[in-house]
């Protein structure tokens, strides 16, 4: 029992940065932009996330840094896709590729640092409870913030006149920007505070969840993050729930080890990988079912009739 | 005050101009990049540019470098016209390594030197299997090819793991992550001797004049760019985007098989966890900096390898960090997609006050 309590504690600790990044791009995709750079913004944030809390010691500081450099990066996706009318695949895939360079190259100095430990907030009284103490009420508080978060994207995107029109940007930009609404500035602004939340996810990665820093250390849960969104059918509540349940295929791992299957460790890293195969085979089936719930322009070039 | 005004016409001469473009604005970051790092810029360039085709070693090496990124940026272009977003080369190039490997291994010592061509078929295969996971998904389950092709990079390289650490690992090795070095009948023959360039260049190459043929004088490379550019007219002409789909993925797959084969019993003659240094990847770069273009990706495979070589002279004669080469090369993309605009569009000096919505 307590094992699985400890399972529990780490889902949720291992699904907070997944569940953050792909929140924000959630976002982003709901007014029509991919950004396929998510990988890179991460591991951008995380060496400067890293590097701001070595040098001041202050984890709310190197939040601070990881959503900066991930909101910089996205804007600068935004100003291609959007002003100069790149392919969304190919610039946020070089996004990519380029941050996975350059936070390699900037990070060389910070290889093998520590930092100190951030500890958990114990909410009082109810961290005291066997079993759900442990498991749900002794965290970091960026676990908590993100669930407040996803509730507080979901009440944007759906009870806000400002949601409101995100969501029309995206589903038919022409007619929104018929009505008079700057959809090119919208979307830089969706794709800015995507990138900022990516930002906040390397961050937690770097500073909190490891923490150290590594180069790769993201290793693909940008790209989970991104395919999160599509197994969610771009619904907060969702995306936070699937998060979660990927954490705890990513440390199920360690909880298979600690019980003593033989397993070799390699094929139980590559779970993480082959159940985000699995799942998106499965809510991908029914085409329909995607396409109702897809952001209709997702993906396609805008440009103003003038 | 500038402004871009859409062109009637693509430029033709922009075309072949923007990647030239694309990479004199990196040469120039990258003079820059040296400068603040303390290195004489034009000392830091030669590196680059100068030294890897100095001497005859010098180009044997470019050679080498460039056969995995040409083969894997081949059918990655093949994959991008048809509008198919393979991205996961590097794992099929690392199950190319692996099939190819397993089988060398096994070879005995008095093996003929013919055990080269079930080796190499055996890397194409294992690349296409891989790549065909990815059609399978897509065409059976619309699953998105961009993230399940990336996914399975990371169950390549967790597969080969598993073997270099485990049943494949040489049991004379000192229990480093390797496998036994392969027969020396399985190895490559060299193309010039006393170099490292061996006879997968003179692949590569006659992989590019085969790709060419096949994308410009095939009805069935006709239907691939066509479904690409123009689905609707596609579809009207009865191509079906199901056999564009699976075509590109295997073609792709068999290359990146081929590529990770070459390099498995090219230079490495053994398998370890680094059988790729991010090939599939910078193939990707490769694909779009060629123009998805047969020719243009030989000069575009050879520029990256000089990335690659120039990273590791940097690396051992200025003490910089190798990750400069990555740096390099995602910023030539960058480059690349913003020269792009001038594809399409022009720019134009307007007058402030004149400004349209």
């Amino acid at each position: 029992m307590h094992e699985f309590a400890l399972l529990l504690a780490s889902a949720l600790s291992a699904g907070t940065p997944l569940a953050l990044a792909s929140l924000g791009l959630l976002v982003n995709e709901k007014s029509g932009v991919v950004n396929l750079g998510a990988e890179g913004m991460m591991l951008m944030a995380a060496i400067a996330g890293f590097a701001v809390a070595v040098t001041t010691g202050n984890q709310w500081l190197a939040f601070g840094a990881g959503a900066v450099v991930g909101g910089l990066l996205a804007a600068l996706v935004g100003l291609l896709v959007l002003w100069l009318g790149t392919n969304q695949y190919a610039t946020g895939l070089a996004l990519s590729l380029f941050g996975a360079g350059l936070s390699a190259f900037v990070g060389l100095d910070y290889v093998g640092r520590n930092l100190p430990p951030f500890g958990p907030v114990h909410i009082p009284l109810l961290s005291g409870l066997p079993f759900v103490g442990p498991a749900l009420f002794s965290h970091h508080l960026m676990v908590y913030l993100t669930m407040l978060l996803a509730l507080g994207i979901h009440l944007f995107l759906h009870r806000t006149r400002a949601g409101l029109v995100l969501r029309a940007v995206g589903e038919s930009p022409q007619s929104a920007h018929a009505l008079g609404y700057p959809v090119r500035r919208i979307r830089l602004l969706a794709l800015m505070f995507g990138g900022a939340l990516c930002g906040v996810a390397g961050a937690y990665l770097s500073v909190i969840y490891t923490p150290m820093w590594v180069q790769g250390m993201t290793a693909g849960r940008g790209w989970i993050a991104l395919a999160l969104t599509t197994f969610a059918t771009w619904r907060p509540g969702r995306v936070l729930l699937g998060a979660y349940l990927f954490g705890g295929v990513t440390m199920l791992q360690f909880y298979f080890q600690g019980a003593g299957v033989q397993v070799p460790s390699q094929l139980l890293s590559m779970l993480p990988y082959v159940a985000t195969i699995v799942v998106l085979a499965l809510m991908s089936r029914n085409p329909v079912w995607i396409r109702v719930n897809m952001p209709a322009s997702l993906g396609k070039v805008f440009r103003p009739m003038e | 005050m500038l402004r871009l005004e859409p062109r009637a016409a693509p430029s033709r001469a922009m075309l072949l101009l923007s990647p030239l473009i694309a990479l004199a604005v990196t040469v120039l970051f990258g003079a820059a990049l040296f400068a603040v790092l303390g290195k004489n810029p034009l000392a830091g360039l030669a590196l680059f540019f100068v030294e890897p085709v100095k001497n005859l070693d010098g180009l044997a090496e470019l050679g080498m470098k460039a056969t995995p990124l040409i083969l894997c940026g081949l059918g990655l272009a093949a994959c991008y016209r048809a509008n198919v977003w393979n991205i996961g080369a590097e794992g099929q190039f690392v199950l190319g390594a692996i099939a190819a490997g397993g089988l060398a291994l096994h070879a005995g010592d008095g093996t003929t030197r013919w055990v080269l061509v079930p080796i190499l078929f055996a890397g194409m295969l294992g690349g296409m299997a891989w790549a065909g996971i990815v059609a399978f998904l897509r065409d059976r389950f619309n699953a998105n090819e961009i993230l399940t092709s990336l996914m399975l990079v990371y169950v390549a390289q967790y597969l080969l793991d598993d073997l270099v650490y485990g049943p494949w690992k040489d049991p004379h090795g000192y229990n480093f992550p390797q496998t036994a070095l392969f027969a020396a009948s399985t190895i490559l023959p060299k193309l010039i001797p006393d170099t490292r360039l061996n006879i997968g260049f003179a692949i590569a190459m006659v992989a590019v004049v085969m790709m060419s043929l096949f994308m410009r004088r095939t009805l069935q490379g006709f239907r691939l760019i066509v479904g690409g550019q123009a689905p609707e007219a596609a579809r009207y002409a009865g191509f079906s985007a199901r056999k564009s789909l699976w075509t590109v993925l295997l073609l792709s797959g068999g290359m990146s098989g081929l590529a990770g084969a070459l390099e498995a019993v090219g230079p490495l003659g053994q398998l370890t966890p680094h059988v790729s240094q991010g090939y599939g990847f910078a193939a990707i770069i490769v694909a779009f900096v060629g123009r998805l273009h047969a020719v243009g990706i030989v000069f575009s495979g050879l520029l990256m390898a000089m990335f690659y070589i120039g990273g590791e002279l940097a690396q051992s004669r200025l003490g910089l960090p190798n990750a400069m080469t990555g740096v390099f090369q995602g910023l030539l993309l960058f480059c690349l997609l913003a020269a792009d605009t001038l594809v399409t569009h022009r720019v134009r000096l307007a007058r402030a006050g004149v400004r349209h919505a």
